[in-house]
């Protein structure tokens, strides 16, 4: 399994988060994400402007297998959505922490950074799933 | 932690993702399902498919408990090693499971029935053969590995010894032989060409090199869905079971009405089925907006009624999301598909989808 990014942080659904320069925050899934899905076909994105919840669902990432959603981890607004994925929903397999980002959204207020995981946490998680 | 098949290790050596299947450890990928999914249609693949279950049914009332077991009648079985799709039945003319039969030698025969209904099969098998002194005996110290792809017959004929292999390469689809201490069937479960090979367990994992080194890309059951959702072949418990009717699951084709006089297990209930206008179509569906189609969504017809997904999903070859449908009896092309609370629209297309490496129906 590839190094986790630093900057990022995590869900214990297996997606990340990074605080852009613009205060919005960009959402994915991580790469253990996007490997057990396998080969995504289609990404289904939200409205930009869209509230959306802590813990709600956000977008629905499908790959030849299966539908799986994706949770926003803050409430605040959809800000931008990725477009490339209408067409190329692969790029999440090939540039999960990168040009396959999901959503950006506007945080509605702080973010509760304990609710979320650090790097080494998150790697703790997985290399429990992997025991 | 489940059975393994004798290629087990192989598999986990090669980097394959396990899944629970009937009972079965076995993989879903190796890596990249849309790839092997390509390799067969485009090359060759192969499949572990030793966890389905093989059964020999001998004695000399063998050809007439055949004929009362299954929908479909052996007596079309005139050559040796001409084989036979067929659904077995229950009393209620629902479908217990759907099973090949190859006629092997005068009261002789043997079934290929699917893993995950392995116990009622059986158990079944041995209820009914009571009364007609035959020997019922499940083969589980064979394996079975299946080959699939336009190239996949030539690359995997080194395997077989020198003495049959050209009998082998000559077999017609949907025939079989024996080979040596392995039996070679052209069929298959991808709407490619190919063969399937039983053998020994033994003789499992070394055949298995031999065909990885020959070029044949290993394969998972995902890539095995998707291959057969496009070549719309049925898949037990999810396109059909014992409350439906091989009629509502595009399997009437498989029954044999004729002759008239032949009862087997579920004739009388079927014969009504058969009669009933009211009946549900089974279609294949393309999806025509952005998605994926899956397993139970509801199909929604205008001014019709409704009806569900029994396999839905991605097909690699077209690009596009396809599906399996029971759906209501009428005279119409078109419908929607509730995914997830947005009504997509589908097209009702004449399956399958894809055969033999091309796309069949229209985009």
């Amino acid at each position: 399994m590839s190094e986790l990014p630093g900057d990022l942080l995590y869900t214990a659904e297996h997606e990340w988060l990074r605080r852009e320069d613009d205060g919005t925050v960009s959402i994915g899934v991580t790469d253990h994400a996007q490997s057990a899905l396998g080969d995504l076909v289609y990404v289904e994105l939200p409205e930009v402007g869209q509230d959306v919840d802590n813990g709600g669902d956000m977008a629905v990432v499908e790959s030849v297998k299966a539908a799986s959603d994706v949770y926003s981890p803050i409430d605040g607004t959809v800000a931008a959505v990725n477009e490339v994925l209408a067409d190329d929903p692969e790029t999440i397999n090939s540039d999960p922490y990168g040009d396959g980002w999901i959503v950006k959204v506007k945080p509605g207020g702080d973010i509760d950074e304990s609710a979320l995981m650090t790097p080494d946490a998150y790697q703790a998680l997985l290399d429990e799933e992997q025991a | 932690m489940g059975k393994k098949t004798p290629k087990h290790d192989k598999h986990i050596e090669a980097g394959a993702r396990i899944v629970d299947f009937g009972g079965w450890d076995m993989p879903l990928h190796y890596g990249s399902q849309k790839e092997e999914h390509h390799a067969v249609r485009q090359k060759a693949g192969m499949f572990d498919v030793s966890h389905m279950t093989i059964v020999d049914v001998r004695g000399d009332r063998a050809r007439e408990f055949l004929q009362y077991l299954l929908a479909n009648d052996v007596a079309k079985l005139k050559e040796r090693g001409k084989a036979l799709y067929t659904c077995m039945l229950n009393e209620q003319g629902g479908v217990i499971d759907d099973l090949i039969v190859y006629f092997i030698d005068d009261g002789d025969y043997r079934m290929v029935v699917n893993a995950a209904t392995r116990d009622k099969d059986i158990a079944w098998l041995h209820k009914q053969a009571e009364s007609f002194e035959v020997a019922v005996s499940e083969r589980a110290e064979l394996a079975m590995i299946a080959v699939q792809g336009p190239e996949a017959r030539e690359l995997a004929a080194p395997c077989i010894d020198a003495e049959w292999r050209d009998a082998a390469l000559e077999l017609k689809p949907f025939y079989g032989m024996e080979a040596g201490d392995l039996f070679v069937a052209r069929t298959g479960y991808t709407g490619e060409d190919g063969w399937e090979i039983v053998m020994p367990a033994a003789k499992a994992a070394s055949t298995w090199d031999r065909l990885t080194a020959a070029g044949i890309t290993p394969c998972g059951l995902a890539a095995r869905d998707t291959l057969r959702l496009e070549a719309a072949m049925n898949l037990y418990g999810s396109d059909m079971d014992e409350t439906i009717s091989p009629l509502e699951a595009g399997l009437g084709w498989t029954i044999a009405w004729e002759p008239a006089e032949r009862d087997f297990i579920g004739r009388g209930p079927l014969q009504e089925k058969r009669a009933d206008p009211n009946k549900m179509r089974f279609v294949g569906l393309l999806l025509e907006d952005k998605g994926v189609l899956r397993n139970h969504q509801r199909v929604v017809v205008d001014g019709v009624g409704e009806g569900e997904i029994t396999s839905g999903g991605y097909s690699p070859t077209i690009g596009r999301s396809i599906a399996l449908a029971r759906v209501p009896a009428g005279d119409y092309d078109r419908a929607q598909v509730d995914v997830r609370g947005r009504l997509l629209n589908v097209r009702l297309v004449k399956t399958p989808f894809v055969r033999n490496g091309e796309v069949r129906i229209e985009l």
